[in-house]
């Protein structure tokens, strides 16, 4: 996170910076998305400017791809994978689990702020699952209920 | 003298502690004062025994308890002897689990590079032939021929071409691309550079999904590393040719793993599917000719070009030649990565190597091939892992993802998981699909909640009918596979 810089001046960098590679959108959405964890629909203007496309296309665009999201998310986010070899060792009641401790259903954040919560279809994690994603790093897998409640407590929950 | 350990830093090595593992070890090792080497190497597919320590052994070298060879509860002698991994037949997974991924020296010092010198010394069609020659077939689901798609590419003169490499890997089940990536990052970059000389591309991209941060360091480091070293960039190793090299990250759309919607999101559009023809080798990223390759196939390439196209082709079966990297998963006792030449039955990797159900119950079904992939009968067990095979039993063998489910599995529930997911991913461009599947949904959830439901199997059957023959892309076109599969051979799920 860069401090000094205010959110539009971060927009700004990273659209200067990245504007004149060749399909150039993705990896502004991308280094935005890194830096405030979300795309505000006050950068979508600067954006469209800087690329000279339609506000509108750049809207489609942040629309289209599940991963970017125009809310902030929690201060941590969970992806829980929903995919077949999850299901096959238990995820469905992973999925219960969670969603009863943290009282959010998915694309929903804690009232508290703490903790966002997503599907994700696979994390290449599928020999170890269920299996779930803790922020952008960390994966997790033979994940049961006691182990999840253990990772959030971690976490101040 | 220092004492080698590895520990895996392979992403599911570390969901399972590989992490705190490496730590304990260093901090126990400097207490005991004992001078130890950490690798972080990749993973050697062995992921029921993750995370594994291993040890250079030495005999009568240690005295600290673990690395005292057979005397630990939990030792297991020497990886190689270990059936499960002696039983493969690794080429493409030759170093991985092995070396350090991101050290070139050792990638080079284990016959890395190699294939890339030979290919230095070919023509252009030369190297085309080799990689025709071995039969290799695209390893991203399609089974193209990659020789056949290169000579399209070579053979469409343009002062820009591209190579990418499709590393969406969003088939659920699937995570071999990821163990390349992370596990020998330079077998990717030496595939493409080849790809790159083969039929006169400059540029490469990697459009890796955006699920893999451990993929993207170590793919930045490895190229970060190619390019100090002359193997990436201008004049490649003094022979004049340039080869540069990007990552681009995709961003949760499953369907951009498809070829023309990728090429659409790496030119920073929505990933809407494009009409075919033209073929992306002759109108591809820009408009320009552009090979697509999964990573395992580009990743196939420098074992080609080292030992020949003959090499390759000599494992195998029937059409379908060479080693496939099977990635068992789901409901087994021993999931990992198994890479074998063609020709193994089913039942001979899921009992022989996957020892049966995690749960100890039987195995009812299994879905081969990705999301889209039909789910196995038991009954169809003993088909041999082969395109024509598979394909003859209305079954996909795909990217080689295997997940079994045990009998508590209730495929009804499946078949309606395969249309939301059809729906959540679909892109929208062609009606059967995106109409079609959200239809699929309801009418499952009907058929589950015993609501009309012979009159909404037949209203099924004929929605499948419409997806299978009116869809652009094998998203809504496939779909039918993992439905149909359920109903047919599990129909008293259905109700019936
Ligand atoms: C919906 C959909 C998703 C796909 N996802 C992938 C993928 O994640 N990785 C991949 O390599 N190929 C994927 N493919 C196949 C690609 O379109 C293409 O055939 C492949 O990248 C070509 O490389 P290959 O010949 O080396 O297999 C997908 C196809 C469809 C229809
Ligand atoms: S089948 Fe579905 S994903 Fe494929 S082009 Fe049509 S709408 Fe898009
Ligand atoms: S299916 Fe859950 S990690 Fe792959």
């Amino acid at each position: 996170m860069t401090q000094t810089n205010t959110p539009s001046k971060v927009i700004e960098n990273i659209i200067t910076a990245l504007k004149n590679q060749p399909g150039a959108l993705l990896p502004i959405l991308h280094g935005i998305q890194d830096e405030l964890g979300f795309i505000p629909s006050t950068a979508v203007p600067d954006i469209a400017k800087g690329l000279n496309l339609s506000r509108a296309e750049i809207h489609g665009v942040i629309s289209f791809y599940h991963y970017f999201r125009d809310t902030p998310p929690g201060k941590h986010t969970i992806h829980i994978c929903r995919a077949e070899s999850c299901q096959a060792m238990g995820g469905k009641a992973l999925e219960s689990h969670v969603k009863a401790k943290l009282g959010i259903d998915y694309h929903e954040t804690t009232g508290d702020g703490k903790f966002s919560l997503e599907p994700v279809y696979c994390l290449g994690n599928c020999a170890c699952s269920p299996a779930l994603q803790l922020d952008k790093e960390d994966v997790y897998g033979r994940v049961t209920p006691e182990l999840f409640d253990a990772i959030i407590n971690e976490l101040g929950a | 003298m220092s004492i080698t350990i590895y520990v895996s830093g392979d992403s599911s090595a570390i969901s399972l502690g590989a992490n705190r593992v490496a730590m304990a070890i260093l901090n126990e090792a400097e207490k005991r004062d004992i001078d130890i080497h950490l690798v972080r190497n990749g993973s050697r597919g062995l992921y029921w025994l993750e995370p594994l320590v291993e040890v250079e052994v030495n005999a009568g070298l240690f005295d600290a308890d673990f690395i005292n060879g057979g005397t630990h509860s939990l030792a297991l002698g020497a990886t190689e002897e270990i059936p499960y991994f002696k039983k493969q037949q690794r080429l493409t997974f030759a170093r991985v689990g092995i070396t350090d991924p991101i050290s070139l020296e050792d990638y080079v010092a284990h016959n890395g590079y190699k294939g890339l010198e030979n290919a230095l010394k070919m023509s252009q069609a030369e190297i085309v032939k080799q990689v025709t020659d071995s039969g290799l077939r695209g390893r991203g689901g399609a089974a193209f021929p990659t020789g056949i798609k290169w000579n399209t590419v070579l053979n469409t003169p343009s002062e820009q071409k591209y190579i990418i490499c499709n590393a969406d890997e969003g088939d659920s089940g699937t995570f071999s691309d990821r163990m390349i990536m992370e596990g020998d990052p330079f077998v990717l970059i030496e595939g493409m550079t080849i790809a790159g000389l083969a039929v006169g591309a400059t540029q490469g991209y990697i459009y890796l999904r955006v699920e893999y941060p451990h993929a993207q360091k170590a793919l930045n480091a490895a190229i970060k590393k190619a390019y100090e070293n002359n193997y990436l960039g201008e004049n490649i190793q003094g022979s004049g040719k340039t080869f540069n090299l990007e990552v681009r990250l995709g961003a949760g759309a499953y369907v951009c793993g498809e070829e023309t919607s990728l090429m659409e999101s790496l030119e920073g559009k929505r990933g809407l599917v494009r009409f075919k023809p033209p073929l992306p080798a002759i109108s591809g990223l820009f408009g320009k000719p552009t090979v697509v390759n999964n990573v395992i196939s580009l990743a196939s390439v420098p074992i080609i070009l080292d030992k020949g196209g003959d090499y390759y082709r000599d494992f195998g079966m029937g059409r379908s030649r060479g080693t496939l990297p099977l990635q068992l998963a789901g409901n087994l006792k021993h999931t990992g990565l198994v890479e074998i030449a063609f020709g193994l039955t089913l039942r001979e990797l899921l009992y022989d190597f996957g020892g049966g159900s995690a749960s100890g119950r039987p195995i009812k079904a299994v879905q081969v091939g990705g999301p889209l992939g039909a789910f196995v009968h038991e009954s169809q067990f003993d088909t041999p892992l082969d395109y024509e095979a598979f394909a003859a039993n209305w079954t996909v063998l795909g990217h080689g993802g295997v997940v079994a489910f045990d009998d508590t599995v209730n495929m009804a529930e499946m078949a309606r998981y395969a249309m939301e997911f059809c729906a959540e991913e679909s892109c929208g461009k062609c009606t059967p699909c995106r109409i079609g599947s959200t239809r699929g949904f309801e009418v499952m959830d009907d058929i589950i909640n015993n609501v009309d439901r012979e009159k909404n199997i037949v209203l099924l059957r004929s929605l499948c009918d419409t997806l299978l023959n009116g869809s652009l892309c094998a998203l809504g076109g496939m779909t039918p596979y993992p439905v149909l599969s359920a109903l047919n051979h599990f129909p008293e799920d259905f109700g019936a």
